[in-house]
């Protein structure tokens, strides 16, 4: 493909950059303890929760940020983040989807967001996070009848503090990593999942989450707990309006699989990310971690086109024997994005057993890097371990990068790692344009057909939609 | 259908064709041969609009419309199609799929939609019949692990779903067995009709005993430097080029 093809392609513009007109309340930029205050008081929190933020952010500022991730960028002002911003409009909170903001819905429409009565025949029932407050949660009758829980956490502090302050901070301890410990300060809110014994959640849970505001970091934090013999599938997925400056995204995400329980976490992860010259876009360093236990399994399954630089490990430990971690993920990245992502799989009990698929992508400028850990315990008797990890390259200005790292302290446990880096030939794309296919259409393909295993493990309806993210977020990546 | 006129053409910089010309008219089969290296390739993939080939002067008139002017997936989808002397692999992408996208990109330009899957299916199951090939072939990436006769047979088999109305082949004769030499003849025999034209590059007089060709022509040094009928094949058999490049030079 000639370097004009591959520039055109790769110019798409991105397709959710639109700016909400939305009154909002924001907190002046900066960080002290008077904000972590603030953000307690405004949700109404119990004291233990205060304390619990303020020992985060003692914490915090005696850490620094980490500089091993293959990622660079200009030092972030965190002085200069907004630390709460809410609409508005929901100050007393939405009852019911009814008394949430038109404007608000609107939006959703936009993003295809199926808030409403339709398409929650489909079977999905969503968490909207807007900035940094949950404005709608969907469906929670028919949940409430499976005993499911699904709400803000900000409002499962107050309706199940006993669960709230049993697990939050379990799986991600306050002062994991500099970005958790900013997190545990500030979060604003993200959702509570608790499913309880033996029962297979009726339907897909969902949570979209939207950054609006300029010069607000989102800071949401999640906790799925699986009680014993439970089922649940999670799906997230985020994205930003277009902007000149860069935008903080400091999430974490808390799984916990009690004995035999399943939990599959799916994201679909497309923040804005950037223009073609590398401008703007968002900083998103996530800590997302799942502590499985007895005979349980714990699966992420994500699919990475957007932000302008990514710092992403979703990690298993397998805490109990017969657990199984699994991760599969495509990134991709383009024009200025970088990526360092991967996974973690801590083999703690026996027999436990890990799968990581991971499907790198780069085209335009960008960067991608595969950091993936797999540690086998000294007692992880008869554990394994396959990895394989695989890069497409489009185009001949990206960079791939890979970096296994693996320490078995157990002579009987196996770890198999496979990797391949590929590019996307000229002389492929010729045979396609030859058998009357534009470019574009080949490039999708090809890309398609190199995610294949990790799409099919996504739920169905948004294997498709998957898809169609990254024909958007190549088109013109590659011819 | 296609005339072909003081073609000049260079690849990096390199002159290959110097002044070729071919007319090629609706029902006609052509073989092309000559010695290594005198652009018998070149001429394929300049004519399919292949990336880094530059046409430096001449004119290509393809049904009609100025052939040089046209994107290569514009060519293809006007019905021009090149069996590969190299067929590439594409991992990953399966050749059914493959096959129905390259189909209904011909569809859209004729303004109709997508085939249906299911006759789609069926008319591909057929054709793996005709070439020869186990259907399970087309649940395989395109190309990927096919033996250097497989990947020709898949080449011929893309050719008869498309039914283009010039067939360029490319050696596909080089590397298969006899019996698969049969197959290729069989396939493109079938194919002729008088709306279609094939140009075929062979090294081997053999091929032209199942296809019979209506010229033979000699391209050396970048020119067509002889023309004649099938007697010209036997000829070449027997005396080799270098009396041929004698002789132009
Ligand atoms: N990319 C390239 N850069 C430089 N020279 C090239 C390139 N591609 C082809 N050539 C040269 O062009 C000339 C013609 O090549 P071409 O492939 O058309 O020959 P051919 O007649 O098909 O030969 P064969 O019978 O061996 O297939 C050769 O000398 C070849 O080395
Ligand atoms: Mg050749």
């Amino acid at each position: 493909m000639s370097q004009e093809h591959i520039d055109e392609a790769i110019s798409r513009e991105y397709a959710a950059g639109f700016v909400s007109d939305i009154e909002s309340d924001t907190l002046p930029p900066g960080l002290d303890e008077d904000v972590i205050r603030f953000i307690s008081a405004r949700k109404g929190e119990p004291d233990w929760l205060l304390e619990w933020r303020l020992e985060a952010y003692r914490g915090w500022q005696q850490m620094t940020e980490p500089k091993w991730a293959h990622v660079h960028y200009p030092p972030i002002d965190l002085n200069a983040v907004s630390y709460y911003s809410s609409p508005k409009s929901m100050k007393d909170g939405p009852k019911s989807l009814d008394e949430v903001d038109p404007e608000l819905l609107a939006m959703y429409e936009k993003l295809g967001i199926p808030l409403h009565e339709q398409e929650m025949l489909a079977g999905v029932a969503v968490d909207a996070v807007f900035d940094s407050v949950s404005v709608a949660t969907t469906f929670r009758g028919k949940l409430a009848e499976a005993g499911v829980i699904f709400c803000p956490i900000s409002e499962a502090v107050h309706s199940h503090p006993e669960l709230v302050r049993k697990y939050l901070g379990t799986v991600v301890p306050r002062k994991d990593n500099f970005y958790a410990a900013l997190n545990s300060a500030v979060f604003s809110d993200g959702s509570f999942v608790y499913i309880p014994k033996g029962v297979r959640c009726p339907m897909e849970l969902s949570t979209y989450f939207r950054i609006n505001e300029a010069k607000t970091g989102q800071f949401e934090r999640t906790l799925i707990i699986a009680d014993e013999g439970s089922h649940v599938s999670y799906l997230e997925g985020c994205t930003a309006p277009m902007r000149d400056e860069n935008q903080l995204h400091a999430a974490v995400v808390e799984l916990v699989a009690l004995d035999r329980a399943q939990i599959k976490y799916s994201t679909v992860q497309n923040w804005y990310p950037g223009d073609a010259q590398g401008r703007g876009g968002i900083y998103n360093f996530v800590t997302k971690r799942g502590v499985a236990h007895r005979d349980s399994k714990i699966s992420w399954t994500q699919v990475e086109t957007g932000s302008a630089v990514t710092w992403k490990y979703p990690s298993c430990i397998l805490r109990g024997d017969n657990s199984v971690g699994e991760f599969y993920s495509v990134a991709l990245t383009n024009n200025f994005q970088q990526a360092d992502t991967g996974t973690k799989m801590i083999h703690l009990g026996k027999n436990t057993r890990s799968t990581i698929i991971s499907k790198g992508i780069s085209a335009g400028h960008s960067s991608n890097a595969y950091r993936g850990l797999v540690r086998m315990s000294p007692k992880a008797a008869g554990a394994r371990n396959y990895t394989q990890c695989d890069s497409l390259l489009i185009g001949d200005r990206c960079a791939a990068h890979t970096f296994p790292y693996i320490e078995s302290r157990n002579p009987s446990a196996v770890v198999e790692h496979e990797a391949t880096t590929s590019k996307v030939s000229d002389d492929q794309l010729y045979l396609c344009q030859q058998r009357g296919l534009d470019a574009e259409k080949a490039v999708s393909m090809i890309v398609n057909g190199f995610c294949k295993e990790v799409f099919k493990e996504l739920p169905m309806e948004f294997a498709v939609e998957a898809g169609k993210l990254l024909e958007v977020s190549l088109e013109g990546s590659v011819g | 259908m296609l005339d072909i006129e003081n073609l000049h053409a260079s690849v990096n910089g390199t002159d290959i064709l110097k002044g070729l010309n071919l007319s090629v008219k609706p029902g006609e089969v052509h073989a092309i041969m000559g010695p290594n290296g005198s652009g018998k390739s070149t001429l394929g993939h300049v004519l399919a609009g292949r990336p880094g080939y530059t046409v430096t002067a001449g004119k290509v008139t393809f049904l009609g419309q100025d052939l040089l002017e046209l994107e290569t997936e514009e060519r293809a989808r006007l019905g021009l199609f090149l069996a590969f002397q190299y067929p590439v692999e594409i991992p990953g992408v399966s050749n059914m799929e493959f096959l129905k996208a390259a189909v209904d990109a011909q569809r859209e330009r004729r303004g109709e939609k997508p085939i249906d899957a299911v006759s789609f299916m069926k008319t591909a199951r057929e054709t793996c019949k005709a070439v020869d090939l186990d259907p399970v072939f087309l649940k395989r990436g395109v190309n990927e692990g096919f033996s250097g006769g497989e990947k020709k047979r898949n080449e011929l088999l893309q050719m008869m779903m498309l039914q283009p109305r010039l067939g360029i082949l490319d050696e596909t004769d080089s590397g298969l067995d006899i019996d698969a030499l049969q197959v290729v003849a069989r396939g493109v025999n079938s194919m002729r009709s008088p709306d279609r034209a094939f140009v075929m590059v062979t090294h081997y007089q053999r091929l032209l005993d199942f296809i019979e060709p209506d010229f033979v022509h000699v391209l050396a040094g970048g020119r067509i430097v002889r023309s004649g009928d099938k007697s010209l094949a036997l000829e070449l058999e027997a005396r080799g080029y270098a009396w041929l490049e004698e002789e132009v030079a």
